[in-house]
């Protein structure tokens, strides 16, 4: 006879997870719970909550990886308990950085001797690499104007007024002011013009993108190079410029390495890339690199002697996982040039794929340009029954996530929607958004049609109070909603 | 009759490699400094840069770092998942910003936060410490400043008072934010901040006072209760409103559980905002801290950027911006899979191995305990001879058996006390720690039989030369009468390398 026995409420492994009471209590939201509970409900708890987050590669907001190598993925899992910052302790984590920076270092032609060492450093994103670069901007111009006798407390930078929020960030912790170059309809990045009139003598440097976070547009560093250095040299300010490269620095070199916008433009003292975008690595890693040793004030960078070897570092973030460094470092080598180009020119296919998919429909106005970040930007012809909004949100149930906003001043009544193709972002997948395009147009096009007969057969408009009509709602409601937008910066993608 | 067909190099050279250790890829050199023309196979990648890190250190074995070396597979799994997620995309993965919300709740409340009628805390959740200090100190210095406009004074002189066992991460605030530092010096014997010595060096210029729940150094918690009482007096008679910041790194995750009375949080009214790294005894691996402030009101709305994006307004206040999302959710499962009873089952077990090492180390009767049983579970002891050479050469010897255990002399005014510091982390076990204590016995046994070096002494008297002639221009000429041989006791000369100023202490 086989006694059963239940397994009792103290039992340490619960055998079906969801068979235990672990799934039926509440979850504790704002405090912690008192008792343990076993690690497999545990897991099986949270990897269900997270089911409902959105389907990462079919974020087509983000310019952020979202694949890698299962190769890398393990190198990433065996790295994950490293805290990079350890330097004596993991020496050859350390060597990795140096030489991935060095092989950035190059690849932006940077004007290094024979031997001599790249200067730069891995951080854990362009935000931190950009208040570390203007962080030097801002030591450097203060010391020079202390030389100067002159005085050091208004610095200010200027930038188009597409620059992504991280240049708005460094402004408001460090206290520099941000001049922004207006934008206006059809010219979405920063004049050079505009910008070289806008600097005085409290500019710590001019901000150029390469690779606009709205409509992937490389701005005319060139241009800007040539119009600064005449201007400084009828003001002698030595103004510098800081090219923000977050996604342009690793598609430029490999499909356009014509375009001269890097070190090879005298005038540009630093530039930032991140990592987790186009250098085809995941979330948390970018690099900031620096002309030559005389960019960066010595009196910024701590020296951690510890244990015997001095290792110089400059960086906001101190403790931090080497996972993300060992991937760059692995795509790096793994790639190569040749890799790293077939996947931009991939890139830019299906770019040229979605972009003839939309043009064939004859209901968009496409915003992006052909050169620059592989993405597509585009505008409804006719926005009077419905708005890009709509189409964003409708596009959503296909489970495409693709978002729609407001330009920056002074192009605010233009709305675009924006689909940025990243390595994994297939052909395939292209002509398939374009025909779930189509039928949200076809929907969205019939559905205003089927409220108003509705309100037709509910009687004489001229008894009754008179309604609003549904498009009229609509179109209030997305008024109201622009508005909202435009109030504050909305660009919180990077 | 079988065809053998052999696989010619030209034939391997773009295809399949079969054997990684058979290619030409691990006889190539490695592309250093620049980037290679040519792809490689990705096992030849993998392979390659997996063989290049066995000569990194064994993270298990490094006990100069509180930083967590080991977490449950079930949490690996769930943080492989999440590595393609951009955490900063709120309206994509609304869950993993709600479990960071969720985190910031529960260690608000684990710290008594006052709640409100919102009951909603303020906190975010931040790479490391390094970044939630900037960020806490950033708003004192806005707080401050805007205070001071409204008063008409002067505001172009911000500075914080700390003790001089701060962790580098406050220097690098102060440096970068334009904020000057006044440290308390320490003494032989008392190694935190004096809260007497600290709150007499407050001024008017002061945006806070940071205070310490656990030194990098020794492991001490500081007296916080006695510091909120003298600066609440002081601010009585001054009027300056002084705030407190604490500190709790380390701490943090160790105090609620295991001295659950000790006043050290926001039950004090000074206090106005805390951080903790999530990636030390929060017990997730390196990448994550937090910082909680007590009320809104400490949190100037003009510092908070309001992303709006589809939709949904998420307030934030970070320096990074993108990043992974694998350690929040990693805080959370550890949250969720411990709770209140598994934090403290494993911070006692800390304590418990942190004492059995302490107690066989003062057994060997060569070293003085450095660090309090009250405190962080590490112990940090030096030796009773004064040499301060031996250390160092401990620490080297112990490396000889794959332990990391660092040795440091104390910041100003101790500097001619020389330690050694072994943290206790939630992964090393009783067995560990008595496999290290046998080490440390034989590594002190092989110190002693050092042979005995002879010192030379040298004097020397500078004179003007007698007559040209007499050697170069100033040649230092040195008397032969004057070399002394003297056999003494056996000591070795040891050099001292002069740090360039600042902060050096690289531990976290």
């Amino acid at each position: 006879m086989a006694l059963s026995k239940t397994a009792s409420e103290s039992d340490v492994s619960v055998h079906s997870t969801f068979a235990s009471r672990y799934v039926r209590t509440s979850l504790p939201r704002f405090k912690m719970a008192e008792k343990s509970i076993p690690k497999e409900a545990a897991y099986q708890i949270i990897s269900d909550e997270l089911m409902l987050d959105g389907n990462p590669r079919l974020n087509l907001a983000s310019f952020v990886t979202t694949w890698m190598e299962p190769e890398c993925d393990k190198l990433i899992m065996a790295g994950i308990n490293k805290n990079y910052v350890d330097m004596d302790e993991y020496p050859v984590t350390t060597e990795l950085q140096n030489r991935c920076v060095n092989m950035i270092a190059h690849l932006f032609n940077a004007p290094l001797g024979e031997s001599e060492a790249a200067v730069g450093v891995g951080t854990v994103g362009s935000s931190e690499a950009i208040m570390l670069a203007g962080l030097a901007f801002k030591r450097k111009w203060q010391n020079k104007r202390k030389a100067e006798g002159k005085p050091c407390d208004s610095p200010n930078i200027v930038t188009g007024a597409n620059v992504q929020v991280c240049w708005e960030k460094f402004a408001r912790y460090f206290e520099v002011e941000l001049k922004e170059v207006k934008l206006r309809e059809g010219y979405y990045v920063m004049d050079p013009e505009k910008a070289v009139e806008m600097v005085d003598e409290n500019t710590i440097c001019v901000a150029a993108i390469l690779g606009s976070t709205l409509n992937g547009e490389f701005e005319d560093v060139k241009r800007l190079n040539d119009l600064l250095i005449e201007k400084n040299k009828e003001t002698g300010w030595e103004t510098p410029i800081h090219v923000d490269a977050a996604s342009g620095g690793f598609i430029a070199p490999f499909i356009y390495p014509d375009l001269e916008w890097d070190f090879r433009l005298p005038l540009v003292k630093s530039i930032n890339v991140s990592g987790h975008k186009y250098g085809l690595v995941y979330a948390g890693i970018g690099w900031v690199i620096w002309r030559s040793k005389e960019d960066l004030p010595e009196e910024l960078i701590f020296h951690i002697n510890y244990l015997g070897a001095d290792q110089p570092t400059f960086t906001l973030n101190f403790s931090k996982g080497s996972s993300q460094v060992i991937a760059q470092y692995y795509q790096l080598i793994r790639l190569g040039y040749e890799g790293y180009r077939n996947i931009m020119e991939n890139c830019r296919e299906n770019t040229m794929v979605l972009k003839e998919g939309l043009e064939k429909t004859e209901r968009f106005n496409i915003v992006s340009k052909d050169e620059g970040v592989p993405l597509v930007a585009f505008s409804l012809k006719d926005s009077s029954h419905y708005t890009e909004f709509q189409v964003s949100d409708m596009l959503r149930r296909f489970g495409w996530i693709v978002p729609a906003y407001t330009m920056p001043p002074d192009a605010q009544n233009i709305t675009v929607l924006r689909v940025v193709i990243r390595e994994d972002f297939s052909r395939t997948l292209a002509e398939r958004l374009v025909h779930d395009i189509q039928k949200v147009l076809h929907d969205l096009d019939t559905l205003p049609a089927k409220i108003s007969a509705k309100l037709a057969l509910n009687g004489e408009e001229g008894i009754l109070p008179r309604k609003k009509s549904a498009i009229e709602t609509q179109r209030e409601i997305t008024t109201a909603w622009r508005k909202f937008v435009m109030a504050r910066k909305t660009n919180g993608v990077c | 009759m079988v065809l053998s067909v052999v696989q010619s190099a030209e034939e391997s050279s773009s295809a399949f490699i079969d054997s990684v250790f058979a290619s030409r890829y691990v006889q190539d050199p490695l592309p250093r400094y620049n980037l290679s023309e040519k792809s490689i196979p990705k096992e030849a990648a993998y392979q390659i840069i997996h063989d290049e890190l066995l000569l990194d250190g064994n993270p298990r074995l490094n006990l100069a770092s509180f930083v967590t070396t080991w977490m449950e597979p079930e949490c690996d799994k769930l943080m492989v998942e999440a590595i393609n997620k951009n955490y900063v995309d709120m309206d994509e993965y609304p869950v993993t910003t709600e479990f960071q919300n969720r985190c910031v709740n529960i260690i608000a409340n684990l710290f008594n936060a006052p709640v409100d009628e919102t009951r909603r805390a303020i906190g975010v959740g931040t790479v490391g410490s390094s970044e939630a200090i900037m960020l806490a100190g950033l708003a004192f210095k806005r707080r401050w400043q805007n205070k001071r406009k409204a008063q008409g004074k002067p505001y172009d002189k911000p500075n914080i008072v700390t003790g001089a066992n701060v962790q580098v991460c406050w220097e690098k605030f102060a440096r970068y934010f334009e904020v000057e530092l006044k440290e308390v010096k320490l003494r032989e014997g008392y190694y935190v901040m004096d809260p007497v010595k600290a709150v007499e060096m407050v001024d008017e210029n002061t945006i806070c006072v940071g205070a310490i729940l656990g030194s990098t150094l020794n492991g001490e918690f500081e007296d916080i209760k006695l510091l909120n009482d003298l600066l609440a007096k002081k601010n009585k008679m001054t009027g300056w409103d002084t705030p407190i910041h604490v500190d709790a790194a380390s701490g943090g995750f160790v105090a609620p559980f295991l001295y659950p009375e000790l006043e050290w949080d926001f039950r004090l009214p000074l206090v106005k905002s805390i951080n903790v790294s999530g990636h030390k005894y929060g017990l997730v691996y390196a990448g994550i801290g937090w910082v909680i402030w007590r009320s809104k009101e400490d949190l100037p709305e003009e510092l908070i950027f309001h992303i709006n994006y589809l939709g949904a307004d998420q307030p934030t206040f970070t320096l990074n911006f993108s990043k992974g999302s694998s350690q929040i959710i990693a805080q959370y499962y550890q949250f969720l899979r411990m709770g209140f009873e598994g934090y403290k089952n494993v911070m006692t077990n800390c304590m418990e191995n942190a004492r059995v090492l302490r107690e066989g180390l003062e057994r060997t009767g060569r070293f003085e305990i450095v660090s309090k049983t009250q405190g962080i579970p590490l112990v940090a002891f030096a030796f009773k001879d004064k040499n301060k050479s031996l250390a160092f050469k401990l620490s080297k010897a112990l490396r000889n058996y794959g332990w990391i255990v660092p040795a440091y002399t104390m910041p100003p005014n101790a500097e001619h006390v020389t330690i050694l510091r072994v943290v206790v982390r939630e992964d090393l076990s009783r067995q560990l720690v008595e496999k290290l204590l046998s080490h440390i016995e034989s590594a002190l046994s092989e110190l002693e039989d050092e042979p005995a070096v002879p010192k030379i002494t040298f004097t020397y008297e500078m004179k003007p030369r007698r007559f040209v002639g007499d050697g170069g221009e100033g040649d230092l000429h040195i008397p032969e009468t004057s070399v002394n041989w003297k056999r003494e006791k056996p000591k070795v000369i040891y050099k001292d390398v002069p740090v360039t100023g600042g902060k050096t202490k690289g531990v976290c």
